[in-house]
């Protein structure tokens, strides 16, 4: 294992991130405490409790999923698509490194990243809303999942992304409409019963459903069910980077 | 012609880099490198010539794990680069023909950054000394964004040095620089001969190649049409000329030194005589003995020999036939 090249990698990354603190920290946790504002504040108030739990307090897991999902694909792809496109990636290629260690730390960066911001976002929310988490080891571990299956299939769009139109793409047309879409403003319960089965279909529900059980106790789906799936993102996205990797996809000519 | 000593590792020694029938093409399908076979020498200095498109780059992105290798075989200190990859990386250090550097980080990260990522611990003291033979020192905390392409140029330098490699690519490493850089970077590559570095380098200055090189590659269209000792092929190749002063000018060259084939140039003023100067005996003895009975008399000679630029231009374009002199 090569691992003064994995802390360089991650230190560099995480380097970026201290020379980009307003975008990469700052404005999230502004644009959730908007979130907060309106629809935990002004909309809210008027919005009856769900499961018993106040509304304010019940959009804390979607909003926090959202946050740790758009920022890391964004982080990671942003991260191995850059040295492509400013061609500095001859020297990763060139470099003693495996194929893993690359991942491990460009992966590690981005969901280190996106985490740190999750639990800024749940300090910020906790200013707003009364919040309770009843399963705070669960909590954490959903969130840590979460954050590395989510970096490594940011990592694959940004080997993937030849642009960066199509780097904005994923986050913006996929991400962020299933996100919205997946429960994190509502119960999936509320929808009429045939909408609620096409929602199934969407893979967020079930990690913003097993991120919620960790807060409240209670889920639009099994706790294990929601853990089995994101466990199946997280073998899906490593398959899928292996074979990148292997066939020298969009790396090497 | 200056005597050039040039240091002759053991032939015993096995090559330090050994490249058996590589073959490239791309997926566009065209082929870039069709049955390579190239022995490096340890520690020699190995010029890679080639006009452009000619296979060069790709040939050095192979070695260094930039680009797949199609068929054939390479050996980096013994190690193979696909399956021993880490071992035979690790050996290498690469600058890159174009200047690709990151933007926000300062000299002082990135050089330190690569340091690490070929699997050195850090050692401040040795990155100090390397920026300091680089005169990039005074700007160890500059951004990279904010340097000049020639200070690019030494950072993307430091970067490949900065894990000690044994063995040192540059890919066409003075294009676009000044005289002063161009200079400091023929010094350094001589010093990491002397400590044993092999170094290979790819250029379109053959002047370059000239200087430094201790043997000469010629590769063109995917293949290596030539490896030679430089100075081996300076005199098999070379021609000489000796051009004569005449203190009369002559409107024809007498018919009793026809058998040396003389031109007679600058109006009659000048009389040349083109030797092979690898052969043994070069006639000159015998011409100005000639001269001296015909009464031709000179008040001055000189010789000039071809350059390798010569010799290149006529193994790329003219088939192998060696050109005429300038």
């Amino acid at each position: 294992m090569n691992i003064h090249a994995v802390r360089a990698i991650y230190l560099f990354e995480m380097a970026r991130t201290r020379r980009t603190l307003l975008q990469s920290i700052v404005a999230p946790v502004i644009s959730t405490s908007l979130y907060f504002v309106v629809f935990g504040s002004a909309i809210g108030s008027r919005i009856p409790e769900i499961d018993g739990v106040s509304y304010g307090a019940f959009i804390v897991p979607g909003l926090i999923m959202l946050s740790l999902l758009t920022q890391s694909v964004s982080n990671a792809s942003f991260a191995i698509f850059f040295p492509k496109f400013s061609r500095t990636i001859y020297e990763l290629l060139s470099a003693p490194v495996s194929h893993f260690e690359i991942v491990l730390a460009y992966v590690g960066a981005a969901a280190t990243k996106s985490t740190l911001l999750s639990l800024i976002i749940l300090a910020t929310a906790s200013a707003f809303v009364p919040l309770r988490i009843d399963h705070p080891l669960w909590m954490l571990s959903f969130l840590l999942l979460t954050a590395v299956t989510f970096s490594l299939f940011g990592f694959i769009i940004g080997i993937w992304a030849d642009n960066f139109e199509k780097l904005q793409l994923v986050p913006l047309l996929i991400i962020t409409p299933l996100t919205f879409l997946g429960g994190s403003f509502y119960s999936i319960d509320m929808l009429p019963p045939f909408w609620k089965s096409v929602t199934l279909l969407n893979p967020v529900v079930y990690l913003v459903s097993g991120f919620r059980w960790s807060f409240y106790g209670s889920a639009d789906v099994g706790v294990g069910v929601s853990l089995a799936m994101t466990l199946g993102f997280l073998a899906l996205f490593l398959a899928i980077v292996t074979w990148m990797f292997r066939t020298g996809y969009r790396l090497k000519t | 012609m200056p005597s050039i000593s040039h240091p002759r590792p053991p032939s015993a020694s096995p090559p330090v880099i050994s490249v058996v029938g590589l073959s490239k093409t791309y997926a566009s399908g065209f082929c870039a490198l069709r049955n390579i076979d190239l022995e490096i020498r340890r520690g020699e200095i190995f010029a890679l010539l080639g006009p452009n498109g000619a296979g060069k780059t790709t040939l050095i992105s192979i070695i260094c794990g930039i680009v797949n290798p199609g068929d054939g075989k390479v050996l980096v200190d013994g190690h193979d680069i696909v399956r021993d990859y880490r071992a035979a990386r690790a050996l290498i250090g690469l600058v890159p023909q174009e200047l690709t550097t990151d933007a926000f980080e300062t000299v002082w990260a990135t050089v330190t950054f690569t340091r690490g990522l070929f699997g050195k611990p850090a050692n401040p003291v040795y990155i100090e000394r390397l920026l300091k033979d680089l005169s990039l020192w005074g700007k160890k905390d500059s951004r990279l964004l904010a340097l000049s392409g020639g200070m690019k140029r030494r950072v993307l330098i430091a970067k490949a040095l900065s894990h000690e490699p044994k063995i040192l690519f540059l890919d066409e490493p003075t294009a676009g620089v000044d005289v002063e850089l161009r200079r400091d970077m023929w010094q350094l590559v001589r010093r990491l001969r002397e400590t044993g570095v092999t170094v290979i380098l790819t250029t379109h200055y053959i002047e370059e190649a000239e200087e430094m090189a201790d043997r000469i590659g010629v590769i063109d269209k995917g293949e290596i049409i030539l490896i030679e000792d430089k100075v081996e092929l300076m005199r098999k190749l070379g021609r000489k000329q000796l051009t004569l002063q005449l203190q009369e000018r002559l409107s024809a060259v007498p018919p009793s030194l026809a058998r040396h084939r003389l031109e007679l140039s600058a109006g009659g003023e000048e009389l040349i005589y083109s030797y092979d100067s690898g052969r043994e005996r070069s006639g000159i003895l015998e011409l100005l003995k000639d001269l001296g009975d015909a009464g031709v008399r000179f008040k001055d000679l000189h010789t000039t020999q071809s350059s390798l630029e010569d010799i290149f231009v006529s193994l790329v374009h003219d088939g192998g036939g060696v050109r005429k002199q300038r």
